[in-house]
Protein backbone atom coordinates (compact mmCIF):
# COMPACT_ATOMS: atom_id res chain seq x y z
CA UNK A 1 0.00 0.00 0.00
CA UNK A 2 1.74 3.26 -1.40
CA UNK A 3 -0.40 5.56 1.47
CA UNK A 4 0.36 5.76 5.01
CA UNK A 5 -1.19 7.62 8.19
CA UNK A 6 2.51 9.67 7.98
CA UNK A 7 2.08 11.13 4.06
CA UNK A 8 -1.53 12.21 3.77
CA UNK A 9 -3.10 15.37 5.23
CA UNK A 10 -6.14 14.07 6.11
CA UNK A 11 -9.70 15.54 5.53
CA UNK A 12 -13.22 14.20 6.74
CA UNK A 13 -14.25 11.81 4.76
CA UNK A 14 -11.54 11.55 3.01
CA UNK A 15 -10.87 7.93 1.60
CA UNK A 16 -7.49 6.41 2.98
CA UNK A 17 -7.38 2.77 1.39
CA UNK A 18 -9.66 0.09 -0.03
CA UNK A 19 -9.20 -3.79 -0.40
CA UNK A 20 -11.18 -6.22 -1.42
CA UNK A 21 -11.05 -9.64 0.66
CA UNK A 22 -13.53 -12.96 -0.50
CA UNK A 23 -15.43 -14.60 2.78
CA UNK A 24 -15.39 -18.65 2.93
CA UNK A 25 -17.51 -20.14 5.27
CA UNK A 26 -14.43 -21.93 6.43
CA UNK A 27 -13.20 -18.31 7.39
CA UNK A 28 -16.48 -17.84 9.69
CA UNK A 29 -15.80 -21.10 11.66
CA UNK A 30 -11.82 -20.57 11.82
CA UNK A 31 -12.94 -17.06 13.02
CA UNK A 32 -15.81 -18.38 15.74
CA UNK A 33 -13.11 -20.40 16.89
CA UNK A 34 -10.57 -17.92 17.70
CA UNK A 35 -12.84 -15.32 18.81
CA UNK A 36 -15.30 -17.57 20.81
CA UNK A 37 -18.36 -16.02 19.02
CA UNK A 38 -20.74 -19.25 17.90
CA UNK A 39 -23.47 -18.16 17.24
CA UNK A 40 -24.84 -20.20 15.05
CA UNK A 41 -26.59 -17.82 12.39
CA UNK A 42 -22.09 -17.79 10.99
CA UNK A 43 -22.27 -21.62 10.35
CA UNK A 44 -25.82 -22.52 9.96
CA UNK A 45 -28.16 -21.86 7.53
CA UNK A 46 -31.53 -23.10 9.18
CA UNK A 47 -30.89 -21.18 11.88
CA UNK A 48 -30.03 -18.37 9.73
CA UNK A 49 -32.70 -18.87 7.39
CA UNK A 50 -35.46 -19.52 10.74
CA UNK A 51 -34.48 -15.68 12.11
CA UNK A 52 -35.34 -14.17 8.99
CA UNK A 53 -31.61 -13.77 7.59
CA UNK A 54 -31.02 -14.32 4.12
CA UNK A 55 -28.40 -16.88 5.02
CA UNK A 56 -25.63 -17.23 6.98
CA UNK A 57 -23.68 -13.67 7.67
CA UNK A 58 -19.95 -13.17 8.56
CA UNK A 59 -19.98 -12.04 12.01
CA UNK A 60 -19.65 -8.05 11.88
CA UNK A 61 -16.72 -8.84 14.04
CA UNK A 62 -14.56 -10.79 11.34
CA UNK A 63 -15.11 -7.45 8.71
CA UNK A 64 -14.47 -5.52 11.63
CA UNK A 65 -11.24 -7.33 12.00
CA UNK A 66 -10.22 -7.64 8.36
CA UNK A 67 -11.32 -3.70 7.82
CA UNK A 68 -8.07 -3.39 11.10
CA UNK A 69 -5.85 -4.98 8.56
CA UNK A 70 -6.57 -2.20 6.49
CA UNK A 71 -6.04 -0.08 8.79
CA UNK A 72 -3.00 -1.18 10.62
CA UNK A 73 -1.09 -1.65 7.16
CA UNK A 74 -2.34 1.98 6.82
CA UNK A 75 -0.66 3.16 10.30
CA UNK A 76 2.88 1.55 8.92
CA UNK A 77 1.90 -2.33 9.94
CA UNK A 78 1.91 -1.22 14.11
CA UNK A 79 -1.22 -1.64 15.72
CA UNK A 80 -0.31 0.16 19.08
CA UNK A 81 -0.85 3.12 16.44
CA UNK A 82 -4.27 2.40 15.95
CA UNK A 83 -5.57 4.09 19.33
CA UNK A 84 -9.47 4.36 18.23
CA UNK A 85 -11.45 2.21 15.47
CA UNK A 86 -15.02 2.37 15.36
CA UNK A 87 -17.05 0.80 12.74
CA UNK A 88 -20.83 0.67 11.71
CA UNK A 89 -22.57 -2.17 10.14
CA UNK A 90 -24.75 -1.59 7.02
CA UNK A 91 -25.63 -4.56 5.38
CA UNK A 92 -25.23 -8.21 6.22
CA UNK A 93 -22.16 -9.93 4.54
CA UNK A 94 -23.85 -13.29 3.13
CA UNK A 95 -21.39 -16.33 3.07
CA UNK A 96 -22.53 -18.78 0.56
CA UNK A 97 -22.20 -22.38 1.28
CA UNK A 98 -18.70 -24.40 1.12
CA UNK A 99 -19.55 -25.56 -2.51
CA UNK A 100 -20.63 -22.13 -3.59
CA UNK A 101 -18.30 -19.31 -4.98
CA UNK A 102 -17.03 -16.86 -2.05
CA UNK A 103 -18.99 -13.42 -0.88
CA UNK A 104 -16.75 -10.77 -2.18
CA UNK A 105 -16.63 -7.08 -0.20
CA UNK A 106 -14.98 -3.79 -0.21
CA UNK A 107 -13.28 -2.51 2.92
CA UNK A 108 -13.34 1.14 2.74
CA UNK A 109 -10.94 2.76 5.40
CA UNK A 110 -11.93 6.84 5.73
CA UNK A 111 -11.36 9.58 8.09
CA UNK A 112 -14.75 10.96 9.56
CA UNK A 113 -14.83 12.60 12.44
CA UNK A 114 -13.01 9.83 14.72
CA UNK A 115 -9.80 9.33 13.98
CA UNK A 116 -10.45 6.23 11.36
CA UNK A 117 -13.64 4.12 10.34
CA UNK A 118 -14.37 1.38 7.73
CA UNK A 119 -17.58 1.92 6.15
CA UNK A 120 -18.89 -1.28 5.23
CA UNK A 121 -19.86 -4.12 7.32
CA UNK A 122 -22.63 -6.76 8.27
CA UNK A 123 -25.26 -6.70 10.85
CA UNK A 124 -23.93 -9.73 12.51
CA UNK A 125 -24.44 -11.02 15.97
CA UNK A 126 -21.59 -9.61 18.40
CA UNK A 127 -22.76 -12.53 20.76
CA UNK B 1 -39.62 -11.75 24.84
CA UNK B 2 -38.50 -7.87 25.29
CA UNK B 3 -35.33 -6.41 26.67
CA UNK B 4 -35.88 -5.34 30.10
CA UNK B 5 -34.90 -1.93 30.17
CA UNK B 6 -34.37 -1.76 33.92
CA UNK B 7 -30.98 -2.99 33.39
CA UNK B 8 -29.83 0.00 32.36
CA UNK B 9 -27.11 1.62 34.25
CA UNK B 10 -26.45 -1.89 35.51
CA UNK B 11 -22.24 -2.56 36.23
CA UNK B 12 -20.52 -5.91 36.61
CA UNK B 13 -17.21 -6.08 37.95
CA UNK B 14 -14.62 -8.05 36.40
CA UNK B 15 -14.83 -11.65 37.37
CA UNK B 16 -11.86 -13.27 36.72
CA UNK B 17 -8.42 -12.07 35.07
CA UNK B 18 -8.02 -12.78 31.53
CA UNK B 19 -4.18 -13.42 30.39
CA UNK B 20 -3.49 -13.15 27.16
CA UNK B 21 -1.36 -15.72 25.72
CA UNK B 22 0.99 -15.70 22.71
CA UNK B 23 -0.73 -18.48 21.12
CA UNK B 24 -4.35 -16.87 21.73
CA UNK B 25 -3.00 -13.85 19.70
CA UNK B 26 -1.53 -16.10 17.27
CA UNK B 27 -4.71 -17.95 16.70
CA UNK B 28 -6.72 -14.72 16.83
CA UNK B 29 -4.20 -13.39 14.19
CA UNK B 30 -4.35 -16.22 11.68
CA UNK B 31 -8.31 -16.25 11.53
CA UNK B 32 -8.09 -12.74 10.25
CA UNK B 33 -4.91 -12.76 8.32
CA UNK B 34 -5.72 -16.29 6.12
CA UNK B 35 -9.30 -15.25 5.82
CA UNK B 36 -10.14 -16.39 1.85
CA UNK B 37 -6.76 -17.10 1.13
CA UNK B 38 -5.67 -20.73 2.39
CA UNK B 39 -8.28 -21.58 4.79
CA UNK B 40 -10.65 -22.90 1.49
CA UNK B 41 -11.19 -26.15 2.26
CA UNK B 42 -8.40 -28.82 1.61
CA UNK B 43 -6.04 -25.94 2.23
CA UNK B 44 -3.32 -25.44 4.36
CA UNK B 45 -3.78 -23.03 7.11
CA UNK B 46 -2.74 -19.72 6.73
CA UNK B 47 0.05 -18.32 8.98
CA UNK B 48 2.77 -17.05 6.43
CA UNK B 49 0.78 -13.88 6.00
CA UNK B 50 -0.01 -12.95 9.67
CA UNK B 51 2.15 -10.05 10.27
CA UNK B 52 5.27 -10.58 12.60
CA UNK B 53 4.06 -8.01 15.36
CA UNK B 54 1.34 -10.03 16.26
CA UNK B 55 3.60 -13.43 16.62
CA UNK B 56 6.77 -12.12 16.99
CA UNK B 57 8.09 -10.76 20.41
CA UNK B 58 11.34 -9.18 18.64
CA UNK B 59 9.29 -7.42 16.05
CA UNK B 60 6.98 -6.15 18.08
CA UNK B 61 9.69 -5.18 20.87
CA UNK B 62 11.21 -3.05 17.32
CA UNK B 63 8.52 -1.14 17.20
CA UNK B 64 8.92 0.14 21.27
CA UNK B 65 6.60 -2.58 22.31
CA UNK B 66 6.89 -4.46 25.37
CA UNK B 67 5.86 -8.12 23.53
CA UNK B 68 4.17 -9.13 20.58
CA UNK B 69 0.38 -7.25 20.16
CA UNK B 70 -2.38 -8.11 19.49
CA UNK B 71 -4.94 -7.03 16.67
CA UNK B 72 -6.76 -4.37 16.79
CA UNK B 73 -9.90 -5.56 17.27
CA UNK B 74 -8.77 -8.62 19.59
CA UNK B 75 -10.44 -6.92 22.47
CA UNK B 76 -13.92 -8.08 21.66
CA UNK B 77 -12.74 -11.48 22.60
CA UNK B 78 -12.97 -9.90 26.10
CA UNK B 79 -15.91 -7.98 25.57
CA UNK B 80 -18.12 -10.81 24.41
CA UNK B 81 -17.22 -12.98 26.94
CA UNK B 82 -17.86 -9.56 29.57
CA UNK B 83 -21.50 -8.83 27.39
CA UNK B 84 -22.77 -12.43 27.94
CA UNK B 85 -22.87 -11.59 31.38
CA UNK B 86 -25.96 -9.20 30.36
CA UNK B 87 -26.83 -10.90 27.27
CA UNK B 88 -27.63 -14.67 28.48
CA UNK B 89 -28.80 -13.79 31.65
CA UNK B 90 -32.67 -15.14 30.84
CA UNK B 91 -33.74 -12.22 32.92
CA UNK B 92 -32.99 -9.39 30.04
CA UNK B 93 -34.56 -11.02 27.48
CA UNK B 94 -32.48 -11.23 24.81
CA UNK B 95 -32.62 -13.63 21.91
CA UNK B 96 -29.44 -14.55 21.10
CA UNK B 97 -29.90 -15.61 17.38
CA UNK B 98 -31.67 -12.15 16.99
CA UNK B 99 -29.10 -9.94 18.03
CA UNK B 100 -27.25 -8.38 14.96
CA UNK B 101 -24.52 -5.62 15.79
CA UNK B 102 -24.62 -2.25 14.74
CA UNK B 103 -21.74 -0.45 15.94
CA UNK B 104 -18.63 -1.15 16.93
CA UNK B 105 -15.53 0.73 18.66
CA UNK B 106 -12.46 0.34 20.61
CA UNK B 107 -10.26 3.03 22.11
CA UNK B 108 -7.01 2.10 23.04
CA UNK B 109 -5.38 3.41 25.75
CA UNK B 110 -2.70 1.87 25.04
CA UNK B 111 -2.01 -1.51 23.06
CA UNK B 112 -2.98 -5.06 23.97
CA UNK B 113 0.22 -7.33 24.30
CA UNK B 114 1.27 -10.66 25.33
CA UNK B 115 1.72 -10.82 28.94
CA UNK B 116 -1.01 -8.76 30.17
CA UNK B 117 -3.30 -9.56 32.74
CA UNK B 118 -6.61 -7.93 31.95
CA UNK B 119 -10.01 -7.40 33.74
CA UNK B 120 -13.42 -6.25 32.29
CA UNK B 121 -16.19 -4.33 33.56
CA UNK B 122 -18.99 -4.01 31.79
CA UNK B 123 -21.65 -0.95 32.08
CA UNK B 124 -24.87 -1.02 30.31
CA UNK B 125 -25.38 2.28 29.09
CA UNK B 126 -28.45 1.91 26.85
CA UNK B 127 -31.32 -0.11 26.23
CA UNK B 128 -34.32 1.80 24.03
CA UNK B 129 -36.55 0.55 21.16
CA UNK B 130 -37.08 1.84 17.84
CA UNK B 131 -39.36 0.53 15.09
CA UNK B 132 -40.09 -3.05 17.40
CA UNK B 133 -35.91 -3.37 17.91
CA UNK B 134 -34.16 -3.27 20.61
CA UNK B 135 -31.65 -1.62 20.81
CA UNK B 136 -28.68 -2.34 23.12
CA UNK B 137 -25.23 -0.38 24.03
CA UNK B 138 -23.08 -1.98 25.98
CA UNK B 139 -19.11 -0.25 27.18
CA UNK B 140 -16.53 -3.23 28.24
CA UNK B 141 -13.80 -0.84 30.43
CA UNK B 142 -10.74 -3.22 29.90
CA UNK B 143 -7.79 -2.43 32.82
CA UNK B 144 -4.40 -4.49 33.66
CA UNK B 145 -5.04 -5.89 37.04
CA UNK B 146 -3.32 -3.60 38.62
CA UNK B 147 -5.57 -0.91 37.29
CA UNK B 148 -4.18 1.02 34.62
CA UNK B 149 -6.64 1.35 31.57
CA UNK B 150 -6.04 -0.62 28.65
CA UNK B 151 -9.00 -0.66 26.70
CA UNK B 152 -12.55 0.95 26.38
CA UNK B 153 -15.06 -1.47 24.11
CA UNK B 154 -18.53 -0.09 22.98
CA UNK B 155 -20.45 -2.26 21.12
CA UNK B 156 -24.31 -1.46 19.97
CA UNK B 157 -26.48 -4.24 19.36
CA UNK B 158 -30.03 -4.94 17.51
CA UNK B 159 -32.35 -7.48 18.88
CA UNK B 160 -34.21 -7.36 15.66
CA UNK B 161 -38.27 -7.69 16.57
CA UNK B 162 -39.85 -11.48 15.46
CA UNK B 163 -40.80 -10.91 11.96
CA UNK B 164 -44.71 -10.47 11.40
CA UNK B 165 -46.67 -13.63 11.49
CA UNK B 166 -46.69 -14.17 7.88
CA UNK B 167 -45.85 -17.70 6.31
CA UNK B 168 -42.36 -18.52 6.43
CA UNK B 169 -41.79 -20.28 3.06
CA UNK B 170 -38.31 -20.53 3.23
CA UNK B 171 -37.80 -22.41 6.67
CA UNK B 172 -36.55 -25.53 6.39
CA UNK B 173 -38.03 -28.62 8.40
CA UNK B 174 -37.95 -29.59 11.85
Amino acid sequence: MSATADDQRLEVGQEVARRTFSVHRADLVRYAGASGDFNPIHWSERTAVGVGLPGVIAHGMFTMALAGRVVQDWCGGDPGRVASFGVRFTKPVVVAPVDASPASSPVVAEAPGLPVASSWGAPSPGV
Amino acid sequence: MAVDQSFVGRTYPPEDVYEVSAEKVREFASAVAGAGSATVLGGPLATADVPAVHVDAAAARALGHADAVAPPTFAVVLAQRSDARFLADPAAGVDFTRVVHGEQSFTHHRPVVVGDRLVTTLHVDGVRVAAGNAIVTTRNEIATESGEPVCTATSVLVVRAPETPTPRTQEEGA
